[in-house]
């Protein structure tokens, strides 16, 4: 105990200034001091729309990972996932600000209002027909089985990605994506164990775990089909066509889902990306009016 | 306005004290046994030709929230030191690494009953692979040194820490994860 003393010592020693628990909306621009130059031949509404894609996948699976704060089985896994969104969102603030400085903001800057930073207003103002994210990210959750399936999916092919694009030709992509690249194989594995866990463990968890794995493996089916902008950036060496991801991703799932002695589903035919173009299911629409009601009600505000 | 050219003495170019020295001063919000250069977050600090100093700061994890609490500590506690402009700037390449933490920080982490990081994971292009067994990450307690310790969550109370137990003498104890 004595040594823990020091530290919370040396916390209210240090921190006696008010400012320093300012936290709210009140964030600084992630991208503060960082080139936002764009490079060559690629057209910036491209490059932001890929950030957005991206960015969006991100911020919508970190929602929908809070909502098992207070919910998960053990409290160590809510801390694990409240860690795992944490991530999540960082790198959806990265993203959203490159797609700000890139001029992509569409409406939401004018409803933002003055004051609003990029990745706010983008992440606050815009309506769920302006959102990029797969459905894989948008479809809610069922049991905790579900969530870690989910979790396994969107972040191999999340990790997969992030590894291809350290090479990207835009310097803040690779940079963001270099970041990325340990914390996703983080969550990666973990969701993998648990995966394991469940799909090796009793015959409820096994056929909870079989079940949500039929539930999400027909949500891959868009994740390998280039957007217009995904494969003109995958051309200037800025982004990735991910169909080159099909089988790296496909791997890792047989090898985890076997491992976990569990049946893998048949794969679903490439689909054209509904959720890249703005076309949604209902329940983004509920989550985005969680995500969004503070900030919609009182625009600018601070805490 | 007088007309007369202000001279300065050459003591007058302002704080006599390195704003680095400064900057290394300010500690880390969440873990505030360390300072920035302990924890290697610290990049660069300069000054350049009109007299601003600069400094590089890195994020160590992407959505580390101590982030904001830095940048505005550091420009403080350089407000303070007498430096009127000061930019402080992100800098996300190379990605930080846990290897940055200094052999100082180490120590402080192991004094204040935190378990400091092992050697980082080695950054290799191309697929990452897949590892489904245990953690095969080893931490002596910080408390009683016995090396019998286990994990019991990855992920704990910072983005940087995992949760561990010791073995022999039962208590819980932080491990600064490697990344």
């Amino acid at each position: 105990m004595g040594h823990q003393e020091t530290v919370y010592d040396a916390l209210t020693a240090a921190h006696g200034d008010e400012a320093r628990w300012a936290f709210g909306t009140g964030f600084d621009d992630p991208l503060a001091g960082v080139d936002a130059t764009v490079p060559d031949a690629v057209d910036p509404a491209d490059l932001g729309a890929y950030c957005l894609m991206l960015g969006d996948d991100a911020l919508v699976l970190g929602q929908r990972l809070t909502e098992w704060i207070t919910r998960a089985p053990e409290l160590e896994e809510e801390v694990a996932l409240a860690n795992i969104a944490l991530d999540l969102l960082g790198q959806a603030r990265l993203l959203l600000s490159r797609a700000g400085s890139a001029g992509v903001l569409g409406r939401s800057r004018e409803r933002a209002g003055p004051g609003v930073p990029d990745e706010d207003a983008l992440a606050y103002f815009r309506d769920p027909d302006e959102f990029r994210c797969s459905a894989l990210v948008t479809a809610p959750d069922g049991d905790f089985a579900h969530v870690v399936v989910r979790l396994l999916v969107a972040a191999t092919w999340r990790l997969a990605l992030a590894a291809r694009l350290r090479t990207s030709r835009d310097p803040v992509l690779a940079a963001v994506a270099a970041k990325a690249v340990p914390e996703l194989t983080y969550h990666r594995d973990h969701a993998a164990r648990w995966v394991l866990r469940l799909g090796d463990g009793t015959a409820e968890s096994h056929r909870r775990a079989r079940t949500a794995a039929d539930a999400v493996w027909p949500l891959t089916a868009d994740l390998f089909t280039a957007t217009p902008v995904e494969r003109r950036l995958a051309d200037a060496g800025v982004g990735i066509d991910p169909a080159e991801l099909r089988d790296e991703v496909r791997g890792v799932l047989t090898q985890v889902l076997t491992r976990a002695t569990l049946a893998v589903p048949a794969w679903p035919a490439d689909a054209p990306p509904r959720g890249r173009a703005g076309e949604h299911g209902p329940e983004l629409t509920v989550l985005l009016d969680r995500l969004q009601d503070v900030a919609r009600a009182h625009p600018g505000a601070t805490w | 306005m007088s007309g007369r050219t202000l001279r300065r003495s050459a003591g007058d170019t302002g704080p006599a004290v390195e704003p680095r020295t400064v900057a290394e001063t300010v500690v880390d919000p969440e873990l505030p046994v360390l300072t920035l250069a302990d924890l290697g977050v610290l990049r660069d600090v300069r000054r350049e030709h009109d007299g601003t100093v600069v400094v590089e700061l890195t994020p160590t994890y992407s959505g580390c929230p101590a982030m904001g609490v830095m940048r505005a500590d550091l420009l403080h506690a350089l407000h303070d030191a007498g430096f009127d402009r000061v930019d402080v700037r992100t800098v996300l390449s190379p990605a930080w690494s846990t290897d940055w933490i200094t052999d100082e920080g180490r120590r402080k982490l192991a004094q204040a009953g935190i378990a400091p990081p092992g050697a980082a994971p080695q950054r290799l292009p191309g697929p990452v692979p897949l590892d489904l067994g245990p953690s095969r990450r080893a931490a002596a307690c910080p408390l009683c040194g016995s090396p019998d310790t286990e994990e019991v969550s990855e992920f704990g109370a910072t983005a940087c820490t995992a949760l561990r137990r010791c073995r022999e003498c039962r208590e819980p104890f932080e491990h600064v994860k490697e990344i």
